[in-house]
């Protein structure tokens, strides 16, 4: 096991080098400047603002310093925004998009594994028709619209939260419910299938022949051995809900790193683009690295050693 | 012990001694795999409303030049958000007149449209009809989907079966690579590719491809190992067969299930992709219409003109849906157990 983890924490570093040497070079392929718009900066100016940045240097000079940085946990300055080093941008507007994310994260798992439960228990009956609608819906609206609709009907038009503002827990309702739809349908959906698995073992026959009462055969065993499988979509989980955050953050003003994200885009703030880039990926890998840990924990069947081949 | 009486020959008498051929007969003609497959799927309900809806909705977009009623792009500012109007039929909603400072005003005849003039869905901030630019809107989604499916069955299947069929070395590389792409998030990769190319159909397909193959990859490489050890696989091998023969002659068609099923669900995800990259302002560039760029638009008037809003939004969603429960029904089609338990 520990040898397993160390094996995965090298390929960790390996990958976030290879992410951040291509997004390196992607950036400095990009056509235009950051300072492409500030036309009356006369060329003894612009150079000293290219020399500040340091981009009067070559490339591999350039990349070999942000690699060092990289290793000191320095993401470069910001062009853009107060030139505010990266780190503490990222930083300043981690809390937030942590708290929405968390939250549409339990929200949507918990809403899911119950109504995927309920639609294998009642099998074929309305209440699973139901639940699979509720599912696919959610699998099927993008949160932006998601988000819009909810904006407009439960704030706007019946003013039961607020339209677009950060402060206290009602205001991040909105944006969490507009994230949690896509797990909640992604749960519910595998829930279901697991369990209708699960429903016709032989060890819940087994529970039932005993004289289980139906709570307790559910409770005790069906719910149990249907929530293992569960772990290993969290990890797909968490991606969604990074994606939708970008837009989700944006329609609701919340200062998060998602909104940070797409604003560095629209103005072509390189090195904030770089760092989001990296650290979404580290964020990524992690998540998925605790996903496979806890799937060996709960379940040692699962052979860790052989990467999971046949 | 008592004997038992003998019973005479002549109480044994044939029953229906002129249908037995027939009952024997095998009634229905024995199916093949697809045939099947074609029948499951058409048994299943949802799965034929969702391939219907699609179909037409398919239809629609190719023949997008003789159905839609206007130009999509040709602007008119004195008609701009101008309510849906169906004809002269007064249905509320849906006849034309606007809420304007608490009282409903006749949208068109304030516009001085003149007379018989209707847009059914109304029309947007410059005039363009809402309908057309749906339903070319629509086309170009599925263009992206198209193409970003193409894309995936011309790398991730190739991809794949080399990956599986190799083994060893080769399929330790390849999947690393396929390892290091599938863990940066897709949509970053994608927004990467859209910052450095220009904006446009072109880049969205490409970006789309870039990430997007990872997961047929990855199908068709597990499915491949299965089949690599099937006994037919060793006779084709035994017989000296070529690689190349043996991928396209015996391991695409075992593998035909795995790619369609996986591609139903690569296209929700691609139309998804442009639909977001045009929302945040990336994606395809004005005047041309995509959903994506549709919602943009209707987001910023959406609380004076929700049509503007609903109308892309609930196409968007039943694109989706109708592809993901199709996608559904293929599953089920193709692999019964996964179904009936």
């Amino acid at each position: 096991m520990t040898k397993y983890i160390l094996k995965r924490i090298f390929y960790l570093f390996i990958t976030l080098f290879i992410i951040a040497s291509l997004t390196f070079f992607l950036m400095k392929m990009l056509p235009g400047t950051p300072f492409s718009n500030q036309n009356r900066m006369s060329p003894d100016q612009l150079k000293i603002v290219k020399a500040q940045y340091g981009l009067d240097q070559s490339v591999g000079v350039q990349y070999v310093r942000y690699m060092v940085g990289l290793l000191h946990g320095n993401l470069g300055t910001s062009f853009q925004f107060n030139n505010e080093p990266v780190t503490s941008l990222i930083g300043q507007r981690l809390a937030p998009s942590m708290q929405i994310g968390a939250q549409a994260m339990i929200v949507g798992t918990v809403l899911g594994i119950l109504l995927g439960a309920v639609a294998a228990i009642r099998k074929n009956t309305w209440a699973d028709t139901l639940a699979t609608f509720v599912s696919i819906l959610g699998l099927s609206i993008p949160s932006f619209v998601l988000a819009v609709l909810l904006q407009f009907y439960l704030a706007y038009k019946w003013r039961i939260f607020p339209v677009a503002l950060w402060d206290n827990f009602q205001s991040s309702i909105l944006p969490t419910l507009a994230l949690a739809a896509l797990p909640l349908g992604t749960v519910a959906r595998f829930m279901r299938t697991e369990m209708v698995d699960v429903m016709s073992s032989d060890y819940i026959e087994l529970a039932k022949s005993k004289g289980n009462s139906n709570w307790k055969v559910v409770t005790k065993h069906a719910l149990r051995n249907s929530l293992i499988p569960v772990v290993t979509i969290i990890g797909p989980m968490a991606v969604s809900v990074m994606t939708g955050s970008m837009v989700v953050e944006n329609i609701f003003s919340i200062p998060g790193i998602g909104e940070q994200f797409v604003k560095s885009i629209t103005t072509n703030d390189y090195p904030t683009i770089m760092g989001l880039t990296i650290f979404y990926s580290f964020l990524l890998i992690i998540v998925y690295l605790i996903v496979d840990i806890l799937y060996g924990l709960i379940d040692p069947r699962i052979r860790l050693g052989n990467g999971g081949k046949e | 012990m008592e004997q038992i009486p003998q019973i005479p020959k002549e109480k044994f008498k044939l029953v229906h001694d002129e249908n037995n051929t027939e009952q024997e007969k095998i009634g229905t003609p024995s199916l093949t795999y697809m045939q099947d497959v074609r029948r499951r799927l058409f048994q299943n309900k949802v799965a034929v409303v969702c391939l219907t809806l699609l179909s037409i909705i398919v239809l629609i977009s190719v023949f997008a030049p003789i159905i839609a009623p206007h130009q999509p792009n040709v602007q008119n500012v004195t008609l701009s958000n101008l309510p849906p109007k169906l004809g002269n039929l007064n249905i509320p909603g849906m006849n034309g007149y606007q809420n304007m400072g608490g009282k409903m005003v006749d949208a068109y005849k304030q516009a001085g449209a003149p007379k018989g003039t209707s847009f059914i869905l109304g029309t947007d901030y410059l005039g363009r009809d809402l309908l057309s630019r749906i339903i070319y809107g629509t086309r170009l989604s599925l263009v992206v989907a198209v193409l970003a499916t193409l894309v995936d069955l011309l790398i991730g299947v190739p991809y794949g079966i080399v990956s599986g069929w190799k083994g060893g070395r080769t399929d330790t590389v390849m999947q690393r690579i396929v390892e290091i792409v599938s863990s940066v998030p897709n949509l970053i990769v994608v927004i990467l590719m859209m910052i450095i190319l220009k904006p446009g159909l072109t880049s969205i397909v490409i970006a789309i491809a870039i990430t997007g193959w990872v997961t047929m990859a990855r199908l068709v490489r597990a499915q491949t190992f299965q089949l690599k050890e099937q006994e037919y696989i060793l006779a084709a091998r035994t017989l000296g067969e070529s690689s190349t023969k043996i991928a396209t002659k015996h391991l695409i068609p075992n593998l035909s299930s795995t790619i369609i099923i996986q591609t139903m669900f690569t296209i929700p995800n691609a139309i998804f992709f442009e639909a977001f990259l045009s929302f945040i302002g990336i994606g395809i560039p004005a005047p041309n219409a995509s959903l994506g760029t549709l919602l943009s638009d209707g987001q910023k008037a959406f609380r004076f003109l929700p049509y503007q809003m609903w109308a892309p939004a609930i196409i968007l969603s039943i694109i989706m849906i109708a592809t993901n429960l199709l996608g559904d029904g293929l599953r089920d089609a193709f692999d019964p157990q996964s179904s009936e338990h």
